[in-house]
Parts: C-alpha cells; structure tokens; sequence
C-alpha cells in the first residue's frame, strides 16, 4: 500500500506571534514552527495502515527548506521517505496545484491529510485535492476502516455520526480523535538523519485570493476588580450589571 | 520555553527534535499525574513501558543493544526535560542509563551487555546502583559489604541505603570489597532479584523525591555466581566513573527544575493582582525574575559547555562537580524565591514549586554532596584533598 501524507508546517499555539513589516504575513524570527498537530493523525493513521498492510509512507510538504523539519518529524513518527516541493505559498489553491502535481506521477493508494493546518484554517486542502485529483475524499474523519478497495470513513455530526463510504484510491482528512499520535522516538529520530528527502520545483503558481492586511486582536482580556468596601450591596449590583451588558453571560 | 540566551540556535536539528519530544512527552504524561504519585508518595510505573519505547533508556548507548546511540548534549536534554516534570522520574531515568546500563556496557562483558541491556532499554527490566551504606555515604571507600570468594562464585553479605528503584528492581549493580586470597578489591556484582538472601525494603516517610522509590539492598549470604561479577574494572574509579555519567546528567536536570519554578513565577507575578495591580510590576518581585532567568541562563550555558567537552572527551570529574554543584544549588535557590512569590499559593500542590524545592534538598545531597564537590573543586585549585 502506497500512502502519501500531506504535512504542513505550522507556528507552534504557545509561540508569540508578531506581523511582519508588510502587514501581510507573520514575522517568523524567534517562532517555533512544529509539523500540524492535525497531520500528526494522518501520519500516524498511515503508519498504522502501513503496519497492517505493508508498504510505504511518504510525507509531502509544499514550501521553503524550513519546511523540511515537518517532513523530518513525519519521518521520525515513522515515514519511509520525504518529498520537499519547493514553491512559493501565494494561497489555499496553489498549495493543493503544487501537491496535486507532486502527487499525480506516484500514484499512491491513499493520500492522507490534517483536517486543517493550524496557522491558516482553511480546511480547504482536501476538497480541492480531491476536485484536482479527481479523487474521491471524506473529510474531518474520526474512524478509518479499509478493506481490500473498500474504505469506510466515520465523521461526527452534529448529535450524531455519518459513515461514509467510497474506494481506494482515495484522500481523507483527518480529525482528533482518529487515533493516538506515537512519539517519535529517539533511535527513530536519529535513524530519520538518513532518510531520503526528494526535493523537487513546484510551478509558480499565481493564486486566486491574496492577503491584503493582517491585524493582531486589538486587546487582550482585562480583568476588572469591583471594590466592594463599605457596599456590598453596590458592588454586587454592579458585578451583575457587568456580566449582563459587558460579558454578555447573563 | 526559557532561553534567553537562544541556546536552541547552538543544537543539531536532531538535538532540537529530541529536546521537543521529550518535552511534548513530559507535558502530556508526566505533569498531570506527577503531583497525585508525589502526594501519595508512588513511582509512576506506568510511565516505565512509554519511557522505555520512547527511548529514554540508555540512549547514549550503541544501536546494537536497543538504544539510540545519542551524543552528550542530546542525553543533557532529555534529563533537563525529564525534570521539568520531576526529580523522581530524571532520577529513574538517571540511575537506569548512567548507574545500572552504563557500567554494565563500560564493565561488563559481551554476554552480560547481551543479557541486560535491551531488556534495560526497553523498560522490560528495571535496575538500581547499590554503593551507598548506612555508615558509608561521601567516603565509599570504607564500605563494609563484603564479597567472600566461594567455589564457582562470591558470597555476599552487608547493606545499601538510599538505592532509587530498589524496590521494583530486577537488577542491582552492587559495589563490594572482595575477600579472596588475591584481592581485596571493590568489584562490581549484578545481583538479581529472586536471589536467595536479597531483599531490597522501600524506605519510607520521605519529604522529598516523594514519587521515587527509595529502598535498602539487603545481602544476607546471597550467592552470585562468577558470571555476575563485573570483569573491566577493579577498585573504586568503577562506581566514581559511572557517578560523573550520573552527575553529568543531574546538572541538566537542575536546569529543567529551575525553568518549571521560573515559568510559573512569571505567570503567577503577571496575573496575582495586589494593590490594583499584578505583583509582577513591583520592582521586588521584577529584581527576583531577573536574578532567576540570570541564574538559569549561566547554568545552561555551563551545560552547554560541559557537554561539549564530553562530546569532544575532555570533559573531567571536576568539571561535571563544578556544574553539579552550582546548577543544583541555583535551582534549590529558585525554587525558594519561587515560593516566595507564590505566596501562600506556592505551598499548594497546584503549583509546581514545593515539589521541585523539597526534591532538590534531595538533589543537592546525593550523588556527592554540595559539599563534596566544593572540595573537589578545591583539590582541582590545590593539588590538595581536603577531605582526606
């Protein structure tokens, strides 16, 4: 079984995040990036079909050399090998353009992907491989069944869960809860150092939506102090006030 | 993370991944369990089988016998990660790679590497160090555990105190003077358990590494048989070689202590509000920061340094005592300041700090005492053993 997944690149959620000089993107100096906590689960669903199943497992990463250290963790969880499509990420769609054309020529049984990568959000990757692939693709999966050409997919909905059905090949993205993420662990991390990372050009793509501002939250969360001294009363009065007006919880 | 001095910027990428992983590691599984063992006063075996896979067992060791072959910076890494979490658990890590699987590859024969170390590496077997006694602690040299030369093996008789891991131990590498025709030597035995005559009771009532089994190795007449003798190495420099593994690693570990108790000084400082305002804005409490992150940074940049030469094998004893004894010493400071500025809420098991401060009275003591080692830096200096 030959399993390609898509890794991204993503700001690590504890990183403090500043806007570059453009106002158009972040500022990367001093920010952690770690490979998408949502791609993990895709990694380790196709380490876990590879255990099963034989095989291989590719990851697959679109942008500059930095991205490689995604494609290296994916590679330490377990990956067989790594492919580096070195491109200019305008948006969404010349992500997948670049993906989809990195990803025609293997032929690949399964193609695995987060849900999302973290730093965007815009859950678009899937759907627009699948139209670019001309695949079919279940998204947001949280349960993964695969027998022969036969996949079942489980996604949760609201109050309830929808299992779907379709064949190999095939693209899934995956949601939390999909399975357990291995460590990488340490004879792994190193043995990674010597696997095989292909790099290859992607076309310049052109995009289809551009940036024009990015902006930080205005405020961070105050938090305000009702002195109560010598009336109790006023200051409970008050406090009610506020969480009905302000905070909005009453 | 804490690294003000961007130490990560000095790491391989493979340094960095395996810092992270045991970081990730140590948030998701050791912190939320560690205060309930500490409070209940258990070891966390659970954790043994994921420490073990991840790889954390003898990880300096070579590929062949199931370790991961790491250089220095990398095992400093791991152990400073490893206490961030706790004391306890560096500690069971510590003993297992540098006082149990290091002498046994660095002493032992083929067979014997064979025998234990994967077992070791996995987290199927677990080891202790028996050198300490009751009445022998800063001077090993006048133990009195005894191995008298029998027909095909020794016959071993005295104690050991303060042994981590005794207990669950299947292993123990045990220090004994030999008694025979030609030797009166300190050997190195591998007494196992279910031997006839070992026992190894947990001590208890401890206030400090409260999640770490601490026990006595109890020898009454036990055999062990001649192919459990370590063959590579005679007299003292065998349990003193396999202490600078041990300390080497401590003085990371103090580091991850000292960050834990930092980190939570500065989130507690910017949220506890007093007198309209976060405690964090009084110059007091900003002088106490300062000297913190100060403390930390010199002591990472000792480490870095330290492990440097021992990658490159220039590292010496002294060396490792100078790093010891300041990084521990730091951290047991830092941690008080931190309790100070956590107020009454710093005695509390929600935060972090009590235990690292009551585990680190530990640390400053064992593996050569503060003391000990300022008289070895002092013998350095010198040419002169003061504690002769």
């Amino acid at each position: 079984m030959k399993i390609i997944v898509c890794v991204s690149h993503v700001p690590d959620t504890t990183t403090k995040i500043n806007l570059g000089a453009d106002g158009k993107n972040i500022d990367p100096a001093g920010v952690k990036f770690i490979l998408n906590p949502y791609d993990e689960f895709a990694v380790e669903e196709a380490l876990k079909l590879r255990e099963k199943n034989t095989g291989e497992v590719i990851a697959i990463s679109v942008g500059s050399d930095a991205a490689k250290e995604a494609i290296r963790q994916a590679l330490a969880m377990g990956a067989d090998k790594g492919i580096l499509v070195k491109g200019e990420k305008s948006d969404s769609f010349s992500v997948a353009e670049m993906l989809a054309e990195a990803i025609k020529p293997i032929g690949a049984d399964l193609i695995l992907l987060g849900k999302q990568s973290i730093d965007f959000d815009g859950m678009e990757m899937a759907p627009m491989l699948s139209e670019l692939l001309d695949l079919p693709a279940a998204t947001v999966v949280v349960g993964l069944a695969i027998e022969g050409t036969n996949v079942t997919a489980e996604k949760e909905v609201e109050g309830g869960k929808e299992i779907i059905s379709l064949s190999l090949p095939c693209i899934i993205s995956a949601q939390k809860g999909l399975n357990d993420p291995r460590y990488p662990s340490l004879p792994n991390i190193m043995k990674a150092k010597s696997k095989p990372i292909e790099e290859i050009s992607g076309s310049p793509a052109s995009g289809r939506t551009s940036i024009i501002k990015m902006d930080k939250p205005e405020k961070k969360r105050v938090n305000k102090i009702i002195k109560a001294e010598g009336n109790p009363q006023g200051a409970a009065i008050e406090l009610v006030k506020l969480l009905h007006e302000e905070a909005k919880v009453l | 993370m804490t690294d003000f001095y961007d130490i990560t910027g000095l790491l391989t990428e493979e340094q960095r991944m395996i810092r992270d992983t045991v970081r990730n590691f140590v948030t998701s599984e050791v912190l939320p369990i560690i205060e309930e063992h500490n409070q209940a006063m258990t070891f966390p075996m659970e954790l043994i089988p994921k420490i073990g896979a991840l790889g954390l067992l003898g990880p300096t060791l070579p590929e062949k016998y199931g370790c991961a072959g790491l250089d220095s910076i990398a095992y400093g890494l791991i152990n400073q990660e490893l206490e961030r979490g706790d004391s306890s658990i560096r500690s069971f890590s510590s003993v297992q790679s540098s006082l149990v699987m290091y002498p046994i590859f660095a002493y032992g024969n083929e067979e014997q590497r064979m025998k234990w170390l994967p077992r070791l590496a996995s987290g199927n077997a677990v080891g202790c160090f028996g050198l300490t006694e009751p009445d022998h602690g800063s001077d090993p040299g006048g133990m009195v555990t005894m191995a008298k030369k029998v027909s095909g093996g020794y016959n071993l008789n005295g104690a050991k105190m303060w042994i981590t891991n005794g207990t669950i131990s299947d292993v123990a590498v045990v220090w004994a003077k030999v008694d025979s025709d030609d030797s009166k030597s300190i050997r190195g035995f591998l007494v196992e358990k279910g031997m006839k005559g070992f026992t190894a009771p947990e001590m208890k009532g401890k206030y400090s590494l409260r999640a770490s089994v601490t026990s006595e190795l109890v020898f009454q007449d036990v055999f062990v048989p001649e192919e459990n003798m370590l063959p590579n190495v005679q007299g003292l420099k065998g349990p003193l070689g396999c202490l600078t593994q041990a300390r080497y690693g401590i003085s990371w570990g103090a580091v991850g202590a000292a960050i834990a108790c930092y980190e939570s000084s500065v989130e507690y400082a910017k949220s506890r509000i007093q007198f309209g305002k976060p405690i964090a804005s009084f110059q007091l409490v900003q002088a106490k920061l300062a000297e913190m992150l100060t403390e930390i940074t010199k002591a990472q940049l000792l480490c870095l340094r330290l492990g440097q030469l021992k990658n490159e094998g220039k590292m010496k004893p002294a060396h490792v005592s100078m790093a010891k004894r300041n990084n521990v010493a730091m951290a047991l400071d830092i941690a008080r300041v931190a309790r100070d500025i956590h107020g009454a809420n710093g005695i509390l098991g929600e935060y972090p700090i009590m235990r690292h401060m009551a585990n680190l009275e530990s640390v400053k003591t064992y593996e050569g005492t503060h003391d000990i080692h300022t008289l070895v830096l002092g013998q350095e200096i010198t040419g002169i053993a003061a504690y002769e």
